[in-house]
């Protein structure tokens, strides 16, 4: 057992170890896929370019902060890709001539997301079942309302995604302002505490006496805005709406926060890690484009990056004890 | 340390009304297991209440019930003399009543200063962290001085006897509402002895400053030291209330067995087992942790509180009496399994199916199991054990958990099993079925198969031949014959004299 003198060095050292294999390894691999880039390409480094080389990007990083937050509650969402799509849809189909309608479809439908988080917490369901059920909901609603692409984006919106904000590219901007307010609501503040650690050990926080069902309908509330936020500047960005435009990003946002340091086990996440991750997993695209490589490679190339950060998480944090 | 301890005692103990908890005629049931009968408890401000009892006494259910992690069945409950309807941990907290609970309420992936912050609703807004740091850090420093925690650790990264420091610190830390209650619950069975000297040093302190402890713990020494008054459970009820003064360990140890009737031992003394060699003869691990012998027929028993080795030593003496087995050097064995939920039953099978799964070899008529041998084997071993049910293609979870475990006897005894190993068997089973099986065990014992029986209720012991009571991991000492009586085995559980 322990006396009054601990052996300090192992915590410390630990936590070092630990901050640095889950913001590190992100950062060291999407530097070296933009080192590569500019090296091939030495037009991309410009204000332009990089415009073009991250513009994709702005959805993704909002889908992946949303699923961190669910995969910090210890849930999965597998439908992550289809609720963008469905959002995507609707935006493209009424925002433009009746914005009223389009607000509250979208009001409902996160409603009902926050309904499914509430059912998988109260009936103690797996939410990997649960989530790929609700994925074809949310496919089948989009069908319904637009069965092939259409539709149109308000041109606000596509302007809004199309302006040149100074000194940074407009995803540049967002990535970096997602990654800040994700990091102060829940690594600093003092709610995201009790957050994380519904997430880890609810028993200790329902004890504590929070309500674990209000926890995690503020957690699920949150995700489906963000899968908003992702809908709406997808379509900002392809100017239409197709309900099968965002599959992808359902093992993608998945992916992300895994390589920016989260893990499956709940309570773990990092949302400037996923932010990279979310970065590098769509840089990994056009990385291999520049290379040559078939289309066909990428989302095998983008597993390989996947499983070469996690390995290295492997080598450097837990080879302490 | 300890002439300040008694000195604060007597004061104490004779402050009489208003108390700032009481329960009145409190049930709980889970299910058709009455946890709690009819408990009475009351504690006064600034008073130490010792809590003892053996596992299953009901101890951590009452507490719980005082935390508000769990709801009672029915009862009067009275805390700061206001009568409560129903009491939550979120109304628990604010009114100042904290609880350390056995397994950490604490988040690992947090800092000691976040998991701080989750009790105290009043640590938000700027400079929360820092007022957390310091609030931990301070509590810390006054419980347990020169410990090196720091409140930016995490405590994932500490070993369990620092986060069970922590767990208690955070109960004695004060935002916007004074502490006036803390259930400590096996606070000290992580801790080192100095720690453990340092906590109770606290607690004294803490009750002259007038918060009261609720103290439960197996070390009997702790709780002679450091509490006013001593409260035994057993079965769910209180048996016995004493002021700490005055009583001795022998006594309290006789009222922790007081309600057992002295009754006739039905084991045997087969003396020295050198007649026959033995069936299992497992060497002891370090020292003071004794070997474990088996003789064919003999009716061996695994005593002790609940965790103390006993089911990793069964799972051990299996693995090893099962590659005798397959050397031909032992008699084959079988495992019954407590937890029937998760590791006995297969949930969507027949009866028969699951009766028949140990003994397929013997049911193959070229190569395929012959339904006919199944369906007769079944039945003849549930009719021995006068399983209740239909016929023994009924599904097993039609059954009552009694008859479920009955059906996993079946198994192990419809196996040409010659050793079969108990793995606390009996729990949550109907006293009549209890009896039914202790006989069906011993008529099994006499043609020779012999019996590892684990189990946490002590009147159980006393069907076995001999007993290894475990302490701490080790199987530190055996009973054997007329030693084999309720006293005799609290005593030795409860480590003899001095843990």
């Amino acid at each position: 057992m322990i006396s009054a003198g601990l052996p300090l060095a192992r915590p410390l050292r630990l936590a070092k170890r630990r901050e640095a294999a889950q913001l590190g390894l992100p950062t060291v691999a999407l530097a070296l896929m933009l080192t590569l880039i500019i090296a091939m390409r030495p037009a991309v480094f410009s204000y332009f370019g990089v415009t073009l080389l991250f513009k994709l990007t702005t959805p993704l990083v909002f889908a992946s902060l949303a699923q961190m937050l669910v995969i910090m509650l210890g849930d999965i969402d597998l439908s992550n890709g289809s609720f963008v799509g469905l959002i995507s849809c609707v935006v493209a189909l009424y925002l433009k001539g009746a914005p009223l309608l389009a607000g509250s479809i979208i009001v409902g439908v996160i409603l009902a997301y926050v309904g499914f988080g509430l059912l998988i917490y109260s009936r103690s369901l797996p939410s990997i079942i649960v989530t790929l059920g609700m994925s074809f909901i949310w496919l089948g609603t989009a069908i319904i309302l637009l069965p092939a692409p259409g539709g149109s984006a308000p041109d606000w919106l596509v302007q809004f995604m199309s302006w040149r904000p100074p000194l940074l590219p407009l995803p540049i901007w967002f990535a970096i302002a997602a990654a800040l307010a994700g990091h102060f609501a829940l690594g600093r503040s003092s709610y995201g505490s009790v957050l994380r650690g519904a997430g880890a050990n609810p028993r200790a926080v329902a004890r504590a006496g929070w309500s674990l069902i209000g926890i995690r309908a503020a957690i699920y509330a949150a995700a489906a805005m963000l899968m908003t936020l992702a809908g709406a500047t997808l379509t900002g960005l392809t100017t239409s709406g197709d309900p099968n435009v965002a599959p992808g990003y359902t093992l993608l946002s998945v992916g992300a926060v895994i390589l920016g340091g989260g893990t499956f086990t709940g309570g773990i996440v990092s949302p400037v890690g996923t932010v990279i991750g979310a970065l590098t997993l769509s840089l990994a695209g056009s990385l291999l484009s520049f290379l040559q490589v078939s289309p066909t490679w990428q989302s095998g190339a983008q597993g390989v990056i996947l499983l070469l950060v996690l390995a290295g998480r492997v080598l450097v944090a837990e080879r302490v004890s | 340390m300890v002439a300040s301890l008694a000195a604060g005692r007597f004061d104490c103990s004779v402050r009489p009304i208003p108390y700032i908890l009481e329960v009145h005629d409190l049930h709980k049931s889970f299910g058709g297991v009455h946890a709690l009968q009819g408990v009475d408890f009351r504690i006064s401000p600034g008073e130490v209440v010792g809590l003892v009892g053996h596992n299953g006494a009901g101890k951590s259910t009452l507490m719980n019930i005082l935390a508000g992690t769990i709801q009672r069945s029915r009862g009067e409950f009275t805390f700061a003399e206001a009568r409560v309807g129903t009491w939550n941990p979120h109304q628990a907290q604010a009114h100042g009543l904290r609880c350390v609970f056995q397994e950490l309420s604490l988040c690992g992936n947090l800092t000691l200063a976040e998991n701080t912050r989750i009790i105290h609703p009043a640590l938000r807004g700027p400079g929360w962290r820092r007022r957390a740091s310091r609030l931990i850090d301070d509590t810390l420093g006054m419980i347990f001085p020169d410990n090196e925690l720091r409140p930016d650790m995490q405590l994932a990264d500490l070993p369990v006897g620092a986060r069970q420091m922590v767990e208690i610190a955070r109960a004695f830390t004060t935002t916007d509402v004074p502490v006036r209650c803390v259930i400590l619950d096996e606070p000290t069975s992580a801790l080192g002895y100095e720690p453990t000297q340092q906590l109770l040093a606290h607690v004294r302190r803490a009750a002259s400053s007038g918060i009261s402890c609720i103290f439960i713990t197996h070390r009997l020494d702790e709780i002679m030291d450091v509490s006013d008054r001593v409260v035994v459970m057993v079965d769910g009820g209180v048996v016995a209330e004493r002021p700490t003064a005055g009583l001795t360990r022998p006594q309290l140890v006789g009222l922790m067995g007081s309600i057992e009737v002295p009754r006739e031992h039905r084991g045997q003394d087969r003396g020295s087992l050198k007649a026959e060699p033995p069936v299992i003869d497992y060497p002891g691990g370090e020292a003071g942790d004794l070997p474990i012998r088996v003789a064919p027929g003999e009716i061996v028993g695994f005593a002790g509180l609940d965790g103390h080795g006993q089911r990793e030593r069964l799972r051990a003496l299996f693995f090893a009496a099962r590659r005798r087995a397959a050397h031909g050097l032992a008699p084959p064995v079988a495992y019954v399994a407590g937890d029937r939920g998760t590791e006995g039953i297969f949930a969507l099978w027949s009866i028969a199916e699951n009766v028949t799964i140990c003994s397929l070899k013997g049911l193959r008529r070229a190569g395929l199991i012959s339904p006919l041998g199944e369906r007769g084997l079944a039945q003849r071993w549930s009719d021995r054990l006068s399983v209740k049910a239909p016929s023994v293609s009924t599904p097993i979870l039609e059954l009552s958990g009694g008859n479920q475990q009955k059906v996993l006897f079946a198994r192990a005894l419809a196996s040409d099993a010659g050793i079969v190993l108990l793995d606390d068997p009996m729990r949550g089973v109907d006293v009549a079925t209890k009896q039914e099986v202790y006989g069906l065990i011993r008529s099994e014992a006499g043609r020779g198969r012999s019996f590892v029986w684990y189990t946490t209720e002590v009147e159980e012991l006393t069907n076995c031949d001999r007993l290894y009571v475990f302490r701490e991991g080790r199987a530190a000492v055996e009973l054997r014959g007329e030693e084999v009586v309720p006293a005799r085995i609290l005593d030795a559980s409860f480590g003899g004299h001095s843990d």
